[in-house]
Order: C-alpha cells, then sequence, then structure tokens
C-alpha cells in the first residue's frame, strides 16, 4: 500500500501532529509497511459478519441521577499549563477587529 | 528474622501477623535494594520512599496491637506488603507520566480504582514503574526516560509495555506488582521476565484512572513471582465499579481460595498455529514439556483449531491505534501537561503534540487516524471490527470442546535492546499470542514453563470469559509439579 508525501501530510492535520521533514519521510515508508500488512485481512471474507467494537454485551449503562462530590476547581486547574479566573487559558482564538 | 527479598506476599503477611518480621524491615529492605540496582535496571520511574517508610512504620505498630488483641488478625489482605504500580495508573498527588513528555510534572488529582483498592488492602505503593509510552510497544524501549533492562541479562529487553513491573517482580525488589495489557502488555514481559502475569477478562477490573490507550482492550492485572500471589493480588483490583461503565457486574469468587483447591478433568487444548514458523525452537521445546507435565498431572491434551490466529495482528493494528489516536487527542497542552507556546492556537497543539509524543505514539497516532479517515474507515476500520467478530468466534469453538488454550506467550525470547527499534513490524510480531486474546476479552495467565539459553520461556494459558479461576487452578496446579517459578535472576 503506498502513502505518499501529500497523504501523511492531510493525515498529520487531521491528527494534529507537526512533524519534521526527516519524520514525514520516515512515516511514508513505515506507514506503507503496516498498512500492506494490514491489507492482509483482505484475503479474509467477512460476508454477513457483524463488526465487533466491544466484547461485553453492556449497552446503556444507567445510574440513580444523584449529585455527588467531583475533583476540586483548583486541583485541576494546577494541573493545567495556563489558567486564569477560574479557566484554561489557551491562545486568542478569534482575532481582534 | 533478616527479609528475604524472593519471599511471597502470603509469606509476608503471615510472618507480619506472627512477628517474626515487620513491614518496616520489609519496606526498608526493598527500598535498600532498589537504591543499589536500579541505577543499572531502570524498572521505576518514581519511587514514593518517604510515604512508604511512613506507611510501613503504621503497619508495624498496627500489627503489634493486632497481636495483644483477643480478636486476632482483623488487617487487610496486603496489609504493609510492598507493591509497584505502572505509570499509566493515576496516582493522587504523585507523577503519573505514561513513560511520556507531555506528561512530565502531571499530578493527577485523583486515584485510579485500582490504586484506592490497593490501599484499602493494605498495600504500601512504593513506587510508579517504567512503561512504553502510553503503554505502546513491547520491549519498554519507547519510554521517553530510557529503558528498563531485563533482570535475567541486562543487555536484552524485559518486554513491553508493562516492563518496569515484570523486573521490578523479577528482580526482588517486590512481591507485587500491578500493569496493564492491551495486546500482551503484561503477559509479553512476564513471560520475558521469569514471573507470572495474568490479563483478567476485559470487564474484571475497573479501568477509572488508567490512562486510556485502546479502550475496548484495555485491562489492568497483577504480577506475581507465583500463581497464588497473583491470585491473591486479582482477589483486591477485581470487580465491578460505578466509574467505570464497562467494568461488569459479575460475581467475584475467593480467586486465591481456588487457586489451591485441585480440580480434575481440566482439558487443555493445543492450538497448531501456535507452534509453526516464525517460533523460536527453544520456545516452542519449552512449551510442549509443559504440555507434558500437564499430560502427566492427568490434564487432558488435544488438539484444536484458530484459523484466524494469523489474523489477529493486522486486526490489532487497525482497532488499536484507531481508539488510541481518539483517545490521545485530549493532549493538546490546554488541560494537563506540557505545552509548547505560541500566539496560534492550532500551533501551540500541533507543536506541543510534536514535542511532547515520541516516535512510537505518533506512528500509532498517523495510523489510526488514516484507519477513521473519509475513504479508508469502511476498508481498514469497520473491516478490522469484522475480522475481531472472527478472532473471538475462534475461541468460542475452542471453548465448546476444552477448558483452557494453551500458547506461547511470546514466539521468541527476549531480544537485545536497540534490536527491534528500527523496525515497528518486527516489533509488534512479538504479540501475536497474546493479541488475539485481548481481541476476544478474555482472560490469559503467562508463566514460567523453562528456559533456554539461560533465559526465561513463557507459556501462555487462555479461558473463558470470566473463568480466570480455571487459568490460576491449572497454573497452581503445574508449579506444584514444576520449579521454574523458583529461579531467581542473578544478582548482578
Amino acid at each position: 500500500m503506498a502513502i505518499d508525501w501529500a497523504t501523511v501530510e492531510h493525515v498529520a492535520r487531521l491528527a494534529r501532529l507537526a512533524l519534521t521533514d526527516e519524520e514525514r519521510e520516515r512515516f511514508v515508508g513505515q506507514l506503507g509497511r503496516i498498512l500492506e500488512y494490514c491489507a492482509r485481512l483482505d484475503a479474509i471474507s467477512i460476508e454477513g459478519v457483524p463488526a465487533t467494537s466491544h466484547v461485553l454485551p453492556i449497552v446503556n449503562v444507567l445510574r440513580e441521577d444523584l449529585p455527588a462530590p467531583c475533583l476540586s476547581r483548583d486541583e485541576v486547574l494546577a494541573a493545567a499549563p495556563a489558567h486564569e479566573q477560574g479557566f484554561f487559558k489557551v491562545p486568542r482564538v478569534l482575532e481582534a477587529e | 528474622m533478616a527479609p528475604s527479598v524472593w519471599e511471597s506476599a502470603r509469606a509476608l503477611r503471615a510472618a507480619y501477623a506472627a512477628g517474626t518480621l515487620l513491614p518496616s524491615q520489609v519496606i526498608a529492605a526493598a527500598l535498600d535494594r532498589i537504591a543499589l540496582r536500579d541505577p543499572k535496571l531502570h524498572a521505576f520511574l518514581h519511587l514514593d520512599s518517604e510515604r512508604a517508610r511512613q506507611e510501613a512504620v503504621e503497619w508495624d505498630g498496627l500489627y503489634a496491637q493486632a497481636r495483644r488483641n483477643a480478636a486476632g488478625d482483623t488487617l487487610p489482605p496486603l496489609a504493609g506488603i510492598p507493591v509497584a504500580v505502572k505509570d499509566n495508573l493515576c496516582t493522587r498527588g504523585v507523577p503519573t507520566t505514561c513513560g511520556s513528555r507531555i506528561l512530565d510534572g502531571w499530578l493527577p488529582p485523583y486515584d485510579a480504582t485500582v490504586i484506592a483498592r490497593l490501599r484499602r488492602a493494605g498495600a504500601v505503593i512504593i513506587g510508579k514503574t517504567n512503561l512504553d509510552e502510553f503503554a505502546m510497544g513491547s520491549s519498554t524501549e519507547n519510554s521517553a526516560f530510557g529503558p528498563t533492562r531485563n533482570p535475567w541479562d541486562l543487555s536484552r529487553v524485559p518486554g513491553g509495555s508493562s516492563g518496569g513491573s515484570a523486573a521490578a517482580v523479577a528482580a526482588g525488589y517486590v512481591p507485587l506488582a500491578l500493569g496493564s495489557d492491551t495486546g500482551g502488555s503484561i503477559r509479553q514481559p512476564a513471560g520475558f521476565c521469569g514471573v507470572v502475569g495474568l490479563k483478567p477478562t476485559y470487564g474484571r477490573v475497573s479501568r477509572y484512572g488508567l490512562v486510556a490507550f485502546a479502550s475496548s482492550l484495555d485491562q489492568i492485572g497483577p504480577f506475581a513471582r507465583d500463581v497464588a500471589d497473583c491470585a491473591l493480588l486479582l482477589n483486591v483490583i477485581a470487580g465491578a465499579d460505578p466509574r467505570d461503565s464497562t467494568s461488569a457486574d459479575v460475581p467475584v469468587p475467593d480467586f486465591l481460595g481456588a487457586t489451591d483447591q485441585p480440580r480434575h478433568g481440566i482439558r487443555l487444548g493445543v492450538p497448531s498455529e501456535a507452534f509453526g514458523s516464525g517460533v523460536d525452537a527453544g520456545v516452542a521445546e519449552a512449551v510442549r514439556a509443559a504440555l507434558d507435565t500437564f499430560d502427566n498431572l492427568g490434564f487432558r491434551v488435544e488438539e484444536i483449531a484458530l484459523p484466524t490466529l494469523d489474523a489477529a495482528l493486522p486486526t490489532y493494528y487497525l482497532i488499536a491505534p484507531a481508539e488510541a489516536s481518539s483517545n490521545l487527542a485530549r493532549y493538546d497542552g490546554v488541560r494537563h501537561g506540557m505545552r509548547d507556546g505560541s500566539d496560534d492556537l492550532f500551533e501551540m497543539v500541533t507543536r506541543t503534540r510534536q514535542r511532547g509524543f515520541g516516535a512510537e505514539v505518533k506512528r500509532r497516532i498517523m495510523l489510526g487516524t488514516y484507519a477513521l479517515s473519509a475513504g479508508y474507515y469502511e476498508a481498514f476500520y469497520i473491516k478490522a471490527q469484522k475480522v475481531r467478530t472472527l478472532v473471538a468466534r475462534d475461541f468460542d469453538r475452542a471453548f465448546a470442546q476444552v477448558d483452557i488454550v494453551v500458547m506461547p506467550t511470546s514466539p521468541t525470547l527476549p531480544f537485545a535492546i536497540g534490536e527491534r527499534v528500527d523496525d515497528p513490524l518486527q516489533m509488534y510480531f512479538s504479540d501475536i499470542f497474546t493479541i488475539p486474546v485481548n481481541l476476544a476479552g478474555l482472560p490469559g495467565l503467562s508463566l514460567p514453563c523453562g528456559f533456554s539459553a539461560g533465559l526465561p520461556v513463557g507459556m501462555q494459558l487462555v479461558g473463558r470469559a470470566f473463568d480466570e479461576t480455571t487459568l490460576l487452578q491449572a497454573g497452581g496446579a503445574y508449579q506444584q509439579a514444576t520449579s521454574w517459578h523458583l529461579r531467581h535472576a542473578p544478582e548482578a
């Protein structure tokens, strides 16, 4: 399975990964080889076979909707690289007028 | 009595109760041994020495009190026992890095459920063990903080991703440790390090506070030096948890009690596919000899077929990276961990991830993102999920015929450090016999079954869902009859 430079660049953008040229070069080869190996699955007939996303027959696990203590806001924010007035702080998203 | 570093948790517990040994002596001996040996071995990423010493002294007092008490010993099952835990289990206020730069310095604000259960059981958690970054790897070489070495041969890998926990038990640091297993990450290092490791049935143990890699496959489990200790630790961590909706609400038997119960008529199935090409002759020989031992013990050994065994590996390398790419999207430099500063949000996120993640994690995020992306989703991801069904059906058919499927844990002996780092596919092959078990959600027990070229060989017993008991009984019977598990790694 051939993976080209542009595909790697596209997938990296979807994955929010900045890659160096050297990494991009390496992934073109390695991802191609791994996907080629995965293409072996094409030889297996899956006619009428359902997909398994999860092995347990569990659906809709419900509990009483009761208030309970949660993590302290200060402790959670303490782990953030930047915070202000009780909020996570990130670079400006909207440009100023 | 001077504490022996090779004592089982059960023996330590009994000696504490009898007053022949103090928890503070054992914890001090463990920390001394780690200080002496771990600069070379590198099983630990973080030691919680002060707290461990303090807790041990408290247990000294509580045991003394219990001996004076007419009611006898009512202390919890792991009171004063040193335990090591993999560094992808959240420990409140104690660093939890997942072997990644991106979480360097993070202090979780809560304990994983298994950590809370360990503490309630009296365990003294002495530190956090090394792992492949985010549990992605089979050698512990993908840790951002340097590899762990195999206690049997320091030039070789301990396996992975829970290599630190396996090495800590094999090196005589601690009798018990916790790891996590997504495609073999408990069983394969247990095999490589000559210790016992169990991946419980998916849903048997709460995943709350286990940093997620592939959520439909991840499971926490115990390491120990013998099967009974492994059962003891499983007793402590097993059971439903309202904080993990995928933890199963099924009865939890007394695994330790059951391990001592002899059971007759257990049928073992051996898939011929697991002894084919690619399996090291020394490994095949040791597992075949173990099957002879089982035969002599009165177990019935028969051939079975697992025709999709070969398909499991490519299936896994689509499903696990797909789930990982989604789970690891949360590392964006916003809520926890490191940030690579920039005035632009998109650039801040992509640069944080560029600097924070290592090569294997990036590779799997890329692979998973590709398999989930428009145009490839059906052909790769959905296809893999359908083959996953076929893998599970293979096991269903096998378990209509036998009670346990026996395979080598890994096709090869522990390989040399550096040998496979540049060849991801070659690295992935070391999990060909463990991966199908995660895909089917079944329990798998790895135990030492011999040596080849001076290196330990592990055999894997796979059981029906929620039937860890049969595995532990078979493993217990095997260890009664053999002494591989009593051999210790050399003092280096």
